[in-house]
């Protein structure tokens, strides 16, 4: 066994032992959000850290694929785990055809063309009012269940939201350092270099583009059947930027990184209510603070900093 | 080997290559020469896929691959290198290789995602023969240094030993001396006589003139987008047109 996988081990069982430290409840519902954002913030950092291609409308895949699992549960009356992978598969195959085109534009403009992309979605969602039930919401989602034992209360939901946040958390591990993760971070270096090498870096870029629509496709879909009702209102503009300040916050390309800003940035506004008004002000500094002197991330981040002051103590005693 | 008829590149209202052709024998080190602006790196755009032509044919072992992306290219093995080298700053000296064994390997993403046993010993592969060209180019100290810190004639060695772990038939280089000190541009001279012993063709830009008299075996001169002379390095020395546009004409 290697390094990487006793890291993960432990860190799995981390993960796993904080319902015996919590008496349940609140807290335990937060944790559930955390695993949910953990996954968003790894399939945009497939995208954004590793392949270095922006992407400011992954809400709408999310909701995309809480919708399509919502609506042919609760409509249909389809099983979740039928549900579940065909929502993903659409959403797949849809963010593989807007790839196509759309990822051959770069930097802002790319931006711009995800904005948009994200905001035809949310629209989507807000007028098939016949589908989706509109601006009220789509209700009476079922939880999921295996066989007799039915995922409804929050700590079921923590273990069964975290049995996929951490699967994915070791396939993407995996997947980061494989032949496809170097290929993804040469394309982001330099991609020229990388075409000359042979790799293919627009197809390469469009599957990972729709590989992380489809992570973000699965989280919605344990999305809408943890919380059995969904509305527009989770999948706008501000939540795109949200999963992207996950993102940064965390450390761009930082499979760990990514959980770390998903927990931050889910926790601090819960642990923050205690400041009541001033809460908003506190989070916006907090997190202007860390882009600067954290540039790199919380991963990486902390120990930078660690060494600088240990060298600036060093210098005083020299 | 490599042939080139009728290349013409027009950008614009400029005419960059006007109806170049030449052809590159297997296992020669071909030098292209040209004073600024003669249009070498466009040529070498053109052929490495990076540019399309607006008329003319490139013949690779005899296929027309005219307008082939370069991804295809080395897939058909041609490579190359640039002359404001294009590292993989980010990544370690070991991982740019690796990179360049990227088309020798084939787990798609879901192999790599469960990190199957065929992909786990493909990987394994893939660091000893990126470990291979470390030593041939010799770099090997070097290995876990991340690219971006390493010297630009390091970098230029790492360029070379990435370029070739794509086990092409042909690399072009860019001014592979551009930025070295003589004593590196030595080094680079028996490295690139190496390259040739492995059968590999090399074809290069160059302007230091002691090199490319020193390890060519044919030269291609290009002047204002035309091709001058073709031949020989002692043919083109004594050639009168191309000491003309080098010196300017005597009359």
């Amino acid at each position: 066994m290697n390094r990487d996988m006793i890291k993960f081990l432990g860190f799995a069982a981390l993960i796993l032992a904080v319902p015996f430290a919590l008496s349940g409840g609140y807290l335990m519902n937060v944790l559930v959000f955390v695993g949910i954002h953990t996954m968003l913030a790894i399939g945009l950092n497939l995208l954004l850290g590793y392949a270095g291609q922006i992407s400011l409308g992954h809400a709408g895949f999310f909701g995309l694929g809480a919708y399509l699992s919502g609506i042919l549960t609760a409509t249909y009356g389809w099983n979740p785990w039928l549900a579940m992978p065909l929502a993903a598969a659409v959403v797949g195959g849809l963010a593989f055809l807007i790839g196509f085109p759309i990822l051959k534009l770069k930097g802002h403009y790319l931006a711009m063309a995800t904005l948009g992309m994200g905001i035809i979605m949310y629209i989507t969602f807000n007028e098939t009012i016949g589908l989706t039930g509109g601006p009220s919401g789509l209700s009476g989602i079922p939880n999921i269940a295996i066989g007799s034992l039915t995922f409804d209360s929050d700590k079921k939901n923590f273990y069964l939201i975290w049995s996929f946040t951490l699967g994915m958390i070791l396939l993407t591990l995996n997947l980061a350092n494989s032949r496809i993760g170097r290929a993804l971070r040469a394309v982001h270096d330099s991609e020229v270099a990388a075409q000359v090498l042979g790799i293919n870096a627009r197809l390469l870029k469009v599957q990972i583009f729709a590989l992380s629509a489809v992570i973000s496709s699965i989280a919605g879909s344990l999305y809408a059947h943890t919380m059995t009702f969904i509305s527009p209102a989770s999948f706008g503009f501000n939540f795109s930027v949200e999963l992207l300040t996950m993102v940064v916050i965390g450390g761009l390309g930082s499979i760990y990184g990514s959980f770390l800003g998903a927990a931050l940035l889910t926790l601090l506004p819960e642990f923050l209510r205690a400041a009541q008004d001033y809460d908003i002000i506190i989070y916006g500094a907090m997190l202007m603070m860390m882009v600067m002197f954290m540039p790199r991330g919380l991963v990486r981040g902390v120990p930078d900093l660690l060494r600088k002051l240990l060298k600036k103590r060093g210098g005083k005693h020299a | 080997m490599l042939e080139v008829s009728g290349i013409t590149q027009i950008f614009g209202g400029v005419t960059a290559l006007e109806d170049v052709s030449f052809s590159i024998k297997k296992g020669d080190i071909t030098g292209v020469i040209g004073p600024n602006g003669a249009g070498k790196t466009t040529l070498f755009n053109i052929i490495s896929g990076i540019y399309t032509q607006s008329s003319g044919h490139v013949l690779l072992n005899n296929v027309d691959v005219s307008g082939q992306p370069p991804e295809k290219l080395a897939r058909l093995g041609m490579v190359r290198t640039f002359q404001n080298i294009e590292l993989f700053g980010g990544m370690t000296v070991l991982e740019n290789v690796m990179v360049g064994l990227h088309t020798k390997s084939s787990s798609g993403l879901l192999a790599c995602s469960l990190r199957m046993p065929w992909s786990r010993s493909e990987e394994l592969n893939i660091r000893t023969a990126a470990l291979k060209w470390l030593e041939f180019t010799g770099i090997s100290e070097l290995a876990e240094v991340t690219a971006g810190n390493i010297s630009f004639g390091k970098g230029r060695l790492l360029e070379i030993a990435r370029a070739l772990a794509v086990e092409p038939g042909i690399i072009l280089m860019d001014e592979p001396a551009a930025g070295l000190n003589s004593r590196e541009t030595l080094g680079l001279a028996r490295l690139i006589q190496r390259i040739r012993d492995l059968g590999i063709t090399v074809v290069l830009v160059e302007h230091d003139m002691d090199l490319v008299m020193d390890i060519c075996d044919r030269l291609l001169v290009l002047n204002l987008g035309r091709k001058l002379a073709e031949g020989t390095p002692q043919e083109i020395q004594e050639n009168r047109e191309v000491i003309a546009a080098y010196l300017g004409d005597a009359d």
